[in-house]
């Protein structure tokens, strides 16, 4: 049966496919290769030499965190559970984003870090330091290999290349850009992966609403499939979070998810940070999440809608394979959640869009890994091998290392994307873990930048109990000791470490002794100049469009309208 | 060839907003060639009667267009500060008072 259903997925792609997606290719390399050409210190490779403009970084922003997981993950999810997947976005995402432009950019960029993990060590110290760098690195191997994996199994159900082939050469391309050019050319490239996803994902989301009878057909098919009227709506949620009350999945959905694992993952998580950082002003950095913002308060319309669909026209996806598959079994078809995107293309694309649809959907990918990898190569040479191993070196040393520690990180990807190939659910598993990582952390942060007291020992006493509470959370639900079936262990996970880091790091302050308050200036709210923590308005940061505080402000008007309608 | 030159120059060699007008460009064109020649009926029947490609296809070229406009309108001008590698961090952040 499986094998019946995996072979179906083969998509029809004839000459022309072939040659519009080789050109993707060539323009994703040929950046690598243009990019290289203004690399000459190692703040150019790892930050880009803080000289991008701020729709460019905003767009990047946003693109390194639309891969696998986002994509295949958020259609799977609209599929499974309709509209509330836009949570994800408009509660989760989208405040994070502008609280991390608002409130949190000041610091990062004012403070001239170059990593979140050189923030922890101005802050807190060493303990906290090595243990956010070495638990970040290790978090950016194990995830890149997940996403080299899925990368290569859909160029293997697609294209019919072997998988270890196929993990070979996605490798090997997404290797030689970030190599040559580092992170302008990783960045460069998420902005024409935006554009080449869009592509793809637009039309699809426009023939799909077509063949279902536009939004309202959409609605009366999904009201009257297995998932009910419910998934129409995106309040209260209640089969995402697994809650049965109205009130608690509300409660989960805003706190866990909203507060604690979005604002944490947005707001602490290097590969997104980075970004930010590469900007070339500090009104250009503040911007950054702020013009990311816009995009994706759009996107569950490109990549949900579509999930809806095809939970309710393809044949494989709709009636008793929904039923099955909502129960947690297996569908008779074969399929699964995770095929809808790829099967509304074979049902609909015919071939030209379906080359740009498949160029789509490996762009999105390869954006997830490159990011990983260019986050990866910068906090392992900044903040383990130049802290720690190798001081003092000069500039070209570590631009060297940075490049060949790059290649080192794409090796164990490989390795790590075979480990991840023998389970087969693995992507849950990371993104349950990793948020773990960032909502300590994100209580951490959140403490150190806006109390002055809280003391070293604080900071990484706090981090370790955070993600042990959540890991604890997690080892529960896993056993069986609460149940929770829709993705509500990871809301409480998230909510539990964000609770103990607090308590913990406020316990451990008052029995430690603070640093002392010279040096904490840029780093802590009260000890920050306001002067310091304002941007420039002159040049070419001036206009009313390019101030921070009402783009922001544009952007959570838009966000509550729209979960009004929905 | 061109690495003689200054780094001002070296940057404008390279917009990302052209590199993003080549491929909808291209992409468009083909699109539009598929949809108005190539794609079958029966196709176009399995896509909701819509033809994708000519719709698509005409949608990118416009998108081209308009990469290319803006391009032509706000062309990079790289500062000078920028362009020297060693000071582009503190250049004009706008903050420059580290730790008073």
């Amino acid at each position: 049966m499986t094998v019946l259903a995996q072979a179906d997925l083969r998509l029809d792609a004839n000459a022309v496919d072939y040659i519009l997606l080789a050109l993707y290719f060539l323009l994703v390399l040929g950046i690598g290769y243009l990019a290289r050409r203004r690399v000459s210190t190692s703040l150019d490779f790892f930050l880009s030499g803080r000289s991008l403009p701020a729709w460019v970084t905003g767009l990047a922003f946003i693109s390194a965190n639309l891969g696998a997981i986002e994509v295949m993950g958020m259609s799977a999810n609209g599929a499974e559970y309709g509209m509330p997947t836009a949570h994800y976005f408009w509660i989760g995402a989208v405040p994070a984003m502008l609280f991390l432009g608002i409130v949190m950019m000041p610091f990062y960029y004012g403070s001239k870090v170059r990593s979140v993990p050189e923030f922890m060590l101005r802050r807190f110290g060493k303990g906290a330091h090595l243990l956010n760098g070495v638990s970040f690195a290790l978090a950016q191997v194990l995830i890149a290999g997940a996403n080299l994996f899925l990368l290569a199994s859909v160029v293997n159900l697609l294209l019919g290349w072997p998988l270890w082939v196929s993990v070979i050469v996605a490798a090997v391309i997404v290797l030689s850009y970030t190599t040559l050019g580092g992170l302008s050319a990783a960045i460069y490239n998420e902005v024409l992966q935006f554009v080449v996803i869009v592509a793809a994902l637009l039309p699809l989301t426009i023939v799909g609403l077509y063949k279902v009878g536009g939004w309202q057909g959409l609605v009366d098919k999904v009201s009257a499939g297995p998932g009910g009227p419910e998934q129409v709506n995106s309040w209260p949620g209640n089969q995402l979070t697994g809650f049965e009350d109205n009130f608690l999945s509300v409660l989960g959905l805003v706190f866990g998810l909203g507060f604690v694992l979005s604002f944490g993952y947005w707001t602490t998580n290097f590969v997104e940070v980075q970004r930010a950082m590469a900007a070339k002003s500090m009104s250009a950095a503040r911007r950054t999440p702020i013009i990311g913002a816009f995009p994706k308060m759009l996107i569950p319309f490109i990549v949900i809608i579509p999930g809806m669909v095809a939970g309710v026209a393809v044949t494989e996806l709709q009636g008793e394979n929904k039923t099955a598959l909502m129960a947690g079994e297996s569908a008779p078809s074969g399929a699964t959640f995770n095929d809808a995107l790829l099967l509304l293309m074979r049902d609909l694309l015919p071939n030209g869009m379906l080359g740009i649809a498949i160029a789509g959907l490996l762009a999105s990918f390869m954006a997830g890994m490159a990011a990983n990898l260019s986050s990866f190569n910068t906090v392992f040479t900044y903040d383990i091998w130049q802290a720690y191993i190798r001081k003092d070196r000069p500039d070209d040393y570590y631009l060297r290392f940075g490049r060949f520690i790059t290649i080192v990180a794409t090796a164990l990807a490989i390795g790590t994307a075979f480990i991840a190939s023998t389970y087969s659910n693995l992507m849950d598993y990371l993104q349950q873990l990793f948020s773990f990582f960032n909502a300590p952390l994100f209580a951490t942060f959140i403490l150190g930048m806006f109390w002055r007291r809280m003391t070293p020992a604080a900071g990484w006493a706090g981090l370790a109990s955070g993600t042990l509470a959540a890991v604890v959370v997690f080892i529960l639900s896993e056993t069986g000791v609460w149940v929770l079936p829709g993705q509500g262990a990871a809301f409480i996970g998230a909510g539990a470490a964000f609770v103990v880091d607090i308590v913990v790091s406020v316990a451990v302050t008052y029995v430690s002794a603070p640093k002392p308050a010279a040096q904490l200036t840029g780093l802590v709210y009260s000890l920050t100049p306001k002067e310091t923590r304002q941007h420039s308005t002159t040049g070419e940061d001036a206009g009313w469009y390019r101030n921070p505080s009402l783009l922001a402000g544009i952007v959570l008007v838009v966000t509550i309208v729209l979960n009004i309608i929905f | 060839m061109t690495t003689k030159t200054s780094a001002r120059s070296r940057f404008a060699v390279f917009d990302i907003r052209l590199v993003i007008a080549l491929l909808m460009g291209v992409y468009g064109a083909v699109l539009t060639v598929m949809g108005a020649a190539v794609t079958s009926d029966a196709d176009i029947e399995r896509s909701a009667g819509v033809n994708i490609n000519l719709w698509a296809g005409l949608a990118m070229l416009v998108v081209a267009a308009l990469f290319v406009l803006w391009t032509l309108l706000r062309p990079l001008r790289v500062s000078a500060e920028n362009t020297d590698s060693d000071t582009g961090t503190d250049s004009d952040t706008g903050t420059g008072t580290d730790q008073s």
